[in-house]
């Protein structure tokens, strides 16, 4: 369906990454937002809290990111469309809720813009460490989507595509922005409702009586009712059988777990989304995404000047993994070059879906700024030799 | 009068059960059942609609009630129901939101949120069973744990002061406040009623048997025993200052109603709020408004 007009700021924009995340948000429908403040990311919240209430809607303010990640997962049972923005430290404290809305199948979009850590860190300095925790830090099996921006435009266009792969999946969707990404300014084209795809909410269609509020009929993601319309369900972070009940059996938990991880897993192919450049006679891959990616580009158009054969592949879909992709390059490249705002982290992904077919060479960066173009050139020619 | 006896038969709090669920977890001479029948009773009495009435609990042994009631039911994480019930009553106001959980729950993991929520009142009904123990987890001490009571985790007998939780919610801004035994079942099932004709922030406080844990630890014999403890040291004190309403391990039980009193809940002061600052430009959300004066008696 198309986006209602109502929280559509159409028109030509000069913001920075954090308020067009906002307008993604609105663009998309999310009309419930509970955040609470932390560097570098409170400027989206501080957008929505102006903006909702002229558009309809609500923004509060929470006590803590225990609280602010459930709040919205509150919300999206009484019908909203919700989300919550914070950085590292605040990350950490939601782990426990990301696992609850995977497990209880809650879509929503959980906005990271990540600054340098561990602990307090870097709280106004950017980082891309928090990659691995997006995709594993909440404890048990699950599986997740994660989306990294590069630019404010993207921060508009992929919050949209965040907010509909949570409503097409029923998952929770991790938005790994970064501190340059949020608070870099540049133009933001915001098109038309009528231009902008919204996935609606899987919602049943089903009568009380036929209602299986964790029921499959094969597509893996069962379908939604909201509280207050009569269904009666029950909704808990217990292992659950098709009822929604809970079932401690091991048969009920792996038929659950299993379902959450392939949900996700099994459609990697729909959901994996990159920029890719120069693949065609490639020898070297620059692997990249966020504002690590921009850095590289200038890499990448100075080996080519130097008559390198190198290629650029970046991530915009960051988890689930894209492995096949790789699979299939590893088979024609050398190496893979990967940049990183962290101590290795995406560069283990890339490492193991190639599985020693072709050379990983990771470029490191503790966080704080942005790697010198010049170290990841070094790099690309060491790979090609 | 019906003379059909599977009719007669049916216990009138059956259809507020997910009967296909039993039996519960519960142990023999628990009182979170007790408390159920009385909520029932009290939905009952209220004539709450009950598509549009939603329950959410936190995790522990009270935590399990959301999955005992035929309603919309949350069982959450441990110590979240209270923002996750925010969430739900903020986004559909139309619900009547109520958060059942136990004293471990609200007033040790989610103690911040409990003073948030009266803070803000926010209009929720929150019905705490305390059973002054964590009981799920075998017995530990709890915030609520009187006097220097025998647990698991202060096997010499425990030396920290326990909250006294009517004082704390008052404290804190909630509306109504009252608290009653398990003894007292009538009494619980009309301040569960009184607390749905409130707009804000409700508070029922339960004292509740855990005939396992706390009452055998403690020697305290068993739940007919206990029984008989509320029904002889039980004082009913409506509007007793809270500050005097604390618990000890075999003293009195001050209770009944010590708070009831308006003010604006959490969403007319937004929406007042919205409608100062904004004026035409506030676009409203569906809601009913009910006019809250500051009154406290």
């Amino acid at each position: 369906m198309k986006a209602d007009p109502g929280g559509v700021l159409t028109g030509e924009h000069f913001i920075d990454g954090d308020h067009a995340c906002c307008e993604g948000a609105l663009a998309a429908g999310a009309n419930f937002a509970s955040g609470y403040p932390i560097t570098p990311s409170t400027e989206v919240v501080e957008r929505f809290a102006a903006r909702v209430p002229t558009v309809g809607g609500t923004f509060i303010q929470m006590e803590d990111e225990l609280a602010a990640s459930i709040t919205l997962q509150g919300a999206v049972w009484g019908g909203a469309k919700a989300f919550t923005v914070t950085s590292g430290p605040g990350f950490s404290l939601m782990m426990e809720h990301i696992g609850y809305a995977a497990m209880t199948e809650t879509p929503c979009v959980f906005v990271d813009v990540q600054r340098g850590g561990p602990s307090t860190g870097l709280p106004t300095l950017p980082a891309q460490a928090d990659m691995m925790q997006a995709r594993w830090g909440s404890h048990g099996d699950y599986s997740i989507i994660a989306l990294c921006p590069n630019s404010p435009q993207e921060c508009f266009d992929l919050t949209i595509k965040a907010f509909n792969l949570s409503e097409e999946f029923r998952v929770p969707v991790m938005f790994m922005m970064d501190e340059v990404v949020g608070h870099m300014t540049e133009k933001v084209v915001i098109p038309p409702a009528d231009q902008i795809e919204v996935v609606p909410r899987k919602h049943t269609k089903k009568s009380v009586e036929d209602y299986l509020p964790y029921g499959t009929n094969g597509d893996m993601v069962p379908e939604m009712a909201h509280a207050g319309e009569g269904y009666k369900f029950h909704v808990t972070g217990l292992t659950h059988d098709e009822r929604g009940y809970p079932n401690m059996t091991l048969a009920t938990q792996d038929k659950l777990v299993r379902r959450l991880q392939n949900k996700i897993r099994g459609s990697v192919d729909r959901i994996a989304m990159f920029e890719e450049e120069h693949l065609e006679d490639a020898d070297v891959v620059v692997v990249s995404y966020g504002i690590t990616s921009r850095v590289a580009q200038r890499a990448i158009d100075a080996a080519r000047q130097r008559g390198l054969r190198v290629g650029k592949l970046r991530l915009i879909t960051a988890w689930p993994f894209p492995e096949n992709k790789f699979r299939e390059l590893a088979k024609k490249v050398k190496a893979f070059v990967v940049p990183e705002l962290n101590l290795g982290q995406m560069a283990l992904e890339v490492e193991r879906a190639t599985n020693g077919q072709a050379k990983t060479f990771c470029i490191t960066h503790a966080g704080g700024g942005v790697h010198d173009p010049e170290e990841i050139l070094k790099v690309i020619v060491e790979a090609s030799r | 009068m019906s003379t059909d006896l599977n009719t007669d038969l049916i216990n009138p709090v059956e259809s507020f059960l997910r009967t296909d669920r039993m039996p519960h977890i519960w142990c023999p001479g628990c009182g979170i059942g007790t408390t159920v029948n009385s909520f029932a009773r009290a939905l009952i009495g209220s004539k709450i609609d009950l598509d549009s009435l939603a329950l959410v609990s936190g995790i522990g042994c009270t935590g399990r009630v959301a999955g005992y009631v035929k309603l919309d039911s949350f069982h959450t994480t441990h110590g979240r129901a209270i923002p996750f019930a925010t969430g739900l009553k903020l986004a559909n106001p139309k619900l009547n939101v109520v958060v059942y959980s136990g004293d471990g729950d609200l007033s040790a993991i989610g103690g911040n949120h409990l003073i948030h929520a009266a803070r803000r009142n926010i209009d929720l009904k929150v019905i705490c069973v305390n059973n002054l123990i964590y009981a799920m987890t075998g017995g530990q001490t709890a915030p609520t744990t009187p006097d220097h009571a025998t647990t698991s985790t202060n096997p010499y007998g425990t030396f920290e002061p326990a909250f006294n939780l009517p004082h704390l919610v008052e404290a804190a801004g909630a509306v109504y406040v009252a608290r009653w035994t398990t003894f007292h079942v009538r009494q619980l099932a009309r301040s569960i009623s009184e607390a749905f004709q409130k707009k804000g922030f409700s508070f029922i406080e339960v004292i509740s048997p855990c005939p396992t844990l706390y009452q055998r630890r403690n020697k305290l014999g068993d739940s007919l025993d206990t029984m008989k403890y509320y029904k002889e040291k039980s004082k009913v004190r409506n509007g007793a200052p809270t500050k005097e309403v604390g618990l000890t391990m075999s003293g009195e039980i001050v209770v009944g109603k010590f708070v009831d009193c308006d003010r604006p809940d959490y969403q007319a002061m937004m929406r007042a709020q919205y409608v100062h600052s904004l004026g035409e430009k506030f676009v409203e959300l569906p809601y009913e408004e009910e006019e809250a004066e500051t009154v406290c008696s």
